[in-house]
């Protein structure tokens, strides 16, 4: 087992503790947290794919990296796959802005009907 | 009960989706179009930090969505919450402690120094637009807490959103212009020498806009957001506990007399 499998493993239990923080909590604030720890959860999952063991960080900083000084070349089998990380970095932005917008929809809630519990908020339900 | 019964089968269903995943590992070798960002992302960009490549360069038109994609969740946050007006502050009750005042006072030049260098430095060490940009706007959320009563300059930071957004749209198009491709490198600028900060072509410049978009944009949302309670009678009726819209309370008693 690699230590890329057990980021696996966390992400994936992150995910599920998340998921079910959303689904049984019925205040609005925890199931907003909720979704937050699923958005983290996927995130290591998704660096935990392109994380190869026993690679180093694709951050070319020192000229021992490249595997051709003066041709500027990097060999492949060196460092991680960036993409996942590159997506990641995305990813972490977007869960910033829905986690906010999710927090301010709580917020207005909170002011309308003065209540952060899911069971009384029954305008869609019939 | 039922509830939590209908939860679990859910989650053991999520974790048998996701168990074919853990089952089938990770890959042990880079795939194509990684290895190609790799191998050639130095000679292509001169950036010595190659996620930075992918993200400003090879992927930039995502980081162009990503970025409208922020834009968007703090227009709508600002739009909700619209009606919350500023409550005069009980100078009194909100005052911040004398440590945080002080503490404002040192720490915010430092921080906001801090997240101009991560930005700077987004193409040659671990960082860049987005994070710098959040780092600025952690300066400004110390400077609001030391002091609820401080104005931020709103005119000022629309207009180096705005700015800083269009100007990433006109590099994207001077790279279609020059190279004949959106957000091309090659050509617009110098690309210099690897691994020096005047490097790497447009990527600086547009981890620069990106980091004064990302940390205004940030800034304002800390300020919708530490706005004081709704004001009574915002929807045209004080409410109180009693006064408290029945609709919600899903009762056969309020659901005849109103709809």
């Amino acid at each position: 087992m690699s230590a890329s499998t057990l980021y696996l493993g966390a992400g994936f239990a992150l995910v599920l503790t998340g998921l079910s923080c959303a689904l049984l909590r019925r205040n609005l604030l925890r199931m907003v947290l909720g979704f937050s720890i699923v958005d983290t959860g996927v995130h290591l999952i998704i660096a935990s794919v392109g994380a190869l063991t026993g690679r180093t960080a694709p951050i070319i900083d020192d000229p021992d990296m490249l595997s051709h000084a003066t041709a500027l070349t990097v060999d492949a089998a060196a460092v991680v796959d960036p993409i996942p990380q590159a997506l990641v970095l995305t990813a972490i932005v977007i869960g910033v802005g829905v986690t906010a917008l999710m927090l301010t929809y709580v917020v207005r809630l909170h002011d309308r009907t003065e209540t952060l519990d899911v069971r009384e908020l029954r305008d869609l339900k019939w | 009960m039922t509830r939590t019964i209908i939860t679990i089968i859910a989650l053991l269903a999520v974790a048998a989706l996701f168990w074919t995943l853990v089952a089938l590992g990770t890959p042990d070798e880079l795939g194509a179009v990684s290895r190609h960002y790799v191998e050639r992302g130095i000679i292509e960009n001169r950036g010595a930090n190659l996620v930075t490549s992918v993200v400003v360069n090879y992927r930039g038109l995502d980081t162009l969505g990503e970025v409208t994609v922020l834009f968007l969740s703090v227009t709508g946050a600002a739009f909700v919450l619209r009606r919350r007006e500023r409550k005069p502050v009980d100078r009194a009750a909100s005052k911040a402690s004398e440590i945080v005042q002080t503490g404002a006072g040192v720490l915010v030049a430092p921080i906001m120094l801090f997240g101009a260098y991560i930005f700077l430095h987004g193409h040659l060490t671990p960082g860049g637009g987005f994070q710098g940009g959040a780092v600025v706007a952690s300066g400004v959320l110390l400077l609001l807490l030391a002091d609820r009563e401080r104005a931020l300059p709103h005119g000022l930071m629309s207009w180096l959103e705005s700015l800083s957004g269009f100007a990433f749209v006109v590099a994207g198009l001077a790279g279609l212009w020059v190279a004949g491709s959106f957000l091309a490198n090659r050509g617009v600028l110098p690309l210099g020498e690897w691994n020096q900060l005047l490097s790497a072509g447009v990527i600086p410049v547009i981890y620069i806009l990106i980091g004064l978009k990302v940390g205004s944009e940030l800034a304002a949302l800390l300020d919708v957001m530490m706005r004081g309670e709704a004001v009574a009678g915002a929807h045209g009726s004080p409410r109180s506990p009693r006064h408290r819209r029945s609709g919600p309370s899903g009762t056969g008693r309020s659901r005849g007399g109103r709809r």
